[in-house]
């Protein structure tokens, strides 16, 4: 539209649908992606931005439509090809080879070789480390993928983007599971590819970034191309709009705690290696934020609150009752919920359906006369799936079929029902848009003001600071401040979160 | 609850969309199953055509309870193969029990009493597959294939080469005659009450749910607080368990226990089992899927024994193609439709204003809170 179109689209989609069943996830989507040029991708979950870029990079087909690559027709058949076409793409979901080391997974397909055809391991790392270096990640690459957090996982896909001299740099929510500083050195590489004359895609629920980083944009909605045009022309409030179909109030709506009993106490919690000498304490109505960057623990450690990990060391305590380490059900039991951050491995099983995945944690619950009543499951799914502006066609559908936001919803909706008096989340809104961020920081809200005790791990500053009534900050496995509400700010957080300790408002903690 | 009500109505959200992945999932299991019903019929046509024996009460009854052992093997494996595992050592459990049947009515105890401690056995030997698996965390794969030459050893052990035929007539002639009068054995009678069990214990409790889950996802099940070292132990004890019951009632069919009866038996209940449509990964399968699957094997088995001419090799041939089949033909489906999809592209104009139409009909599911 107001595009200036002097120059051939370096890869364009041309007038493409796709549909699964009934669902339109793609209408007659059209869209140029220009040298030098970095493209916003908006619109709520669901709204068809990962299909468009799957169809993109050739992971899926569009059932009619065409990709052009320099003006040409062409079809992709998997990423290989279009990669040979210089096309990087980073997917929502990591695909990576969980047995395979990190510098393996990145160079995947393209390893260095020697004579022979022996694979030239001193190189391939070498390569490797650069450009985690370049991404200012401590991570070894030697090390297998598999354990990895999420937001590890996203760094490697990065990582494996960035690896060849890519024309075109796709982007799916590249930085959902990221802090601020990995999304700058990110931010960083993405404005060194456009000055090299590349194009890039990027996605993202976080307008600030999109605001940042990005000069046009596409915005989406219900599989259709409802807006193209320079970034600078619309303000937030319209392009919330465009995006949504209606406004939307960013402002977190936090009530005054009404704090009460300690739900939760951690003491002494440590694992070998990974993190040391965690204490805390949640309170009833409480919303407690654990802080950091990316690899300082945060994830590890409630995972071993929850049990899914077993702790090496420290106590945990439910209501003044000691919970057996390396226990879920126990913990499950005792009124703990963990939404954790990886959905796809350890939040939902895909193959089954949403509804059967909303009811899981609490079959018990579902049965009737013993036996479990599919009524009863569909009542409880469909209560918090209107509840959660679940966007879906039937109930009975794969979990799997659903847009990542969705799939979130679904875990959300899954911990939420079993009316738990500790809820623990692992990035609360990890690719929720921006109509249902607020709706479910809303409800988190609602639920602490109920006495819920809340422990949420976030990358997302505004989040924390807007959410949280204490915020613990980990720097290397280790809390490093303990902040009030008051005392908490974006300065004092990440000057903790980087290791630059003794801030003055930091805290000898109990 | 609306600080920000929907102005539209949320799309899609209509119950009308039909056709989805999992109801063309269904679909595939609903012609998978119908598959399974043709191929009955077509058995059930060949054989009546070998011989007019075939489609007689009297072959009815000396086919399926020829095929009881099979069939009672394959209830708990399809539970342990719906959570992603296997036991190999269901037959040599079965000889184990039935060796020390015979070793035991030797010994001088009542049936009464040999037949309880048949059964506990078995459950020690389902006891050491389920620890092995859960406890020490080894693949079930090898461990069974440990404990199947184990447990046959045992049996040797217990009975050496001698056989016991003497058993009380009491017994033997329950476990050889029909229920009440009719043509079905009272061993199949007692196979369809444990059949009626199973499917509602797989597809209406949470225990049933919860094998499926962790075969559909290991990791995710752990997340959602079930117990899946404790239910995975569990299924290994019950395999023991029934396996040594079928033990028992292969012993009294034919009034004899012996330390290689048999043998091979697990291949033929996994092959029931994989080609009712559970799949070999977990995750899936049904009670009435292996049903069907018993009985299409059954009736081959049974047909092919009629004829004279036919050598019982082409039982295990017949039936290692089916299983081949098995699992080829579902991939093979989804191929030939992802390659239809695309095709279709080039067959229809691409252009605006004509809506990407469904590539199919409205499926049979229909509404979502009917
Ligand atoms: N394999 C599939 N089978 C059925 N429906 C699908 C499949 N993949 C996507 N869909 C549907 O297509 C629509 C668009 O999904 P898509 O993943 O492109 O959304 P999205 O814009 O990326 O959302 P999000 O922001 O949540 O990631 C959704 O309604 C989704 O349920
Ligand atoms: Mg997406």
């Amino acid at each position: 539209m107001s595009t200036p179109s002097t120059t051939t689209p370096l890869v364009a989609l041309d007038d493409a649908s796709r549909s699964f069943g009934a669902v339109r996830a793609l209408q007659n989507a059209s869209l140029a992606l220009r040298a030098g040029e970095v493209r916003a991708l908006m619109g709520e979950n669901g709204a068809g931005k990962s299909t468009l870029v799957k169809i993109l990079t050739g992971v899926d087909r569009p059932n009619s439509g065409t990709v052009l690559v320099d003006g040409e027709p062409v079809v992709f058949h998997s990423t290989a090809d279009s990669r040979d076409a210089g096309v990087a793409v980073i997917l929502q979901e990591p695909t990576l080879f969980p047995d395979l080391s990190v510098a393996e997974n990145v160079v995947m397909g393209r390893h260095p070789k020697r004579s022979f055809g022996r694979v030239d391991r001193p190189a391939m790392k070498k390569t490797v480390q650069g450009l985690l270096d370049r991404l200012g990640v401590d991570l070894d690459p030697d090390r297998p993928v598999q354990g990895l957090s999420i937001a590890d996982q996203q760094i490697v896909e990065i990582a494996k983007a960035m690896s060849f001299d890519a024309r075109v740099l796709i982007m799916d929510e590249p930085t959902a599971a990221l802090s601020g500083r990995e999304v700058e050195r990110l931010f960083g590489v993405v404005r060194a590819l456009q000055e090299r004359g590349a194009a890039v895609l990027f996605i993202s629920h976080r307008l600030e970034e999109v605001y940042e980083i990005a000069s046009v944009v596409t915005v989406m909605r219900d599989g259709e191309v409802v807006h193209d045009g320079p970034l600078s022309e619309l303000p937030e409030d319209e392009l919330v709009r465009r995006m949504v179909g209606r406004d939307v109030t960013q402002l977190f709506p936090k009530s005054e705690p009404k704090i009460g009993e300690v739900v939760l106490d951690v003491k002494g919690l440590s694992r070998e290696g990974v993190f040391y000498d965690v204490d805390l304490q949640v309170r009833a109505g409480e919303i407690v934020a654990l802080a950091g960057l990316v690899g300082a623990g945060r994830s590890e450690v409630v995972q071993a609150i929850f049990g899914v990990d077993r702790a090496t060391e420290g106590t945990v305590t439910m209501l003044g009752n000691d919970l057996p380490l390396g226990k879920p059900t126990a913990a499950v039991a005792a009124g703990m919920a963990l939404v954790p951050e990886d959905r796809r491995q350890q939040g939902l099983v895909m193959d089954m359906s949403i509804g059967q995945n909303a009811t899981l944690a609490r079959l018990g619950d579902m049965r009737s006369r013993g036996l479990l009543s599919p009524k009863r499951e569909r009542a409880e799914a469909e209560r918090w799936g209107e509840r959660l502006q679940l966007k879906y066609g039937r109930l009975g559908d794969a979990v799997g079929t659903l847009s990542g936001g969705n799939q979130q919803k679904v875990v959300l909706a899954k911990w939420l029902g079993t009316e738990p008096r500790l809820l623990i989340i692992d990035e609360p809104t990890r690719g929720i848009d921006v109509g249902t961020k607020s709706e479910v920081h809303r409800i988190i809200d609602e639920l602490a003001g109920q006495g819920l005790a809340v422990l949420m791990v976030s990358s997302e500053l505004p989040e924390v600071l807007g959410m949280a009534d204490r915020v613990l900050v980990m720097f290397e496995g280790r809390v490093t401040a303990e902040l009030s509400r008051a005392e908490a700010d974006e300065e004092r957080i990440v000057r903790a979160a980087t290791g630059r300790v003794s801030a003055p408002a930091t805290q000898e903690i109990a | 609850m609306s600080t920000i009500a929907p102005t539209a109505p949320a799309p899609d959200r209509t119950p009308s969309s039909p056709r989805s992945e999992d109801s063309r999932l269904k679909a595939i299991l609903g012609r998978w199953e119908t598959l399974i019903l043709a191929l009955i019929a077509l058995v059930f046509l060949i054989g009546s055509g070998i011989s007019s024996e075939f489609l007689t009460g009297e072959s009815l009854t000396t086919g399926s309870s020829d095929f009881t052992e099979y069939a009672i093997l394959a209830l708990p494996l399809t539970l342990i193969i719906a959570t992603g595992e296997i036991d190999l050592s269901v037959a040599s459990v079965l000889a184990l029990s039935s060796a020390l049947m015979g070793y035991l009515w030797n010994q001088g105890l009542p049936m009464e009493g040999i037949i309880p401690i048949c059964l506990v056995a078995g459950a020690l030997c389902g006891l050491l597959n389920g620890w092995l698996v859960t406890g020490l965390g080894l693949p079930s794969l090898a461990v069974t294939i440990g404990t199947l030459a184990l447990f046959r050893g045992l049996a040797f052990v217990i009975l050496g080469d001698e056989s016991v035929t003497s058993f009380p007539t009491g017994y033997t002639d329950w476990a050889f005659g029909n229920f009440a009068g009719t043509v079905v054995p009272n061993t199949i009678v007692l196979f369809l009450v444990l059949a009626a069990v199973f499917a509602v214990v797989l597809h209406r409790t949470p225990f049933g749910r919860a094998i499926f889950a962790i075969g559909a996802n290991r990791e995710a099940a752990r997340f959602s607080g079930l117990r899946v070292n404790r239910i995975q132990l569990r299924l290994f004890i019950l395999s023991g368990v029934i396996a040594a019951l079928a033990g028992i009632l292969l012993t009294l069919r034919n009034s004899t226990a012996a330390g290689n009866v048999g043998e091979g038996f697990e291949l033929t209940a996994i092959a029931a089992v994989v080609l009712g449509g559970v799949s070999i990964f977990g995750g899936t399968g049904t009670i009435g899927g292996v049903l069907l699957a018993l009985i299409l094997l059954g009736g081959i088995q049974k047909a092919l024994n009629l004829d004279p001419d036919i050598s019982t090799y082409w039982v295990n041939i017949v039936f290692g193609i089916l299983l081949i089949g098995s699992v080829l033909g579902p991939n093979l489906a989804a191929r030939v439709r992802e390659a239809r999809r695309i095709n279709s592209r080039g067959t229809r104009p691409p252009r605006p204003g004509r809506s990407a139409a469904p590539q199919s009909g409205p499926g049979g599911e229909g509404n979502s809170n009917a």
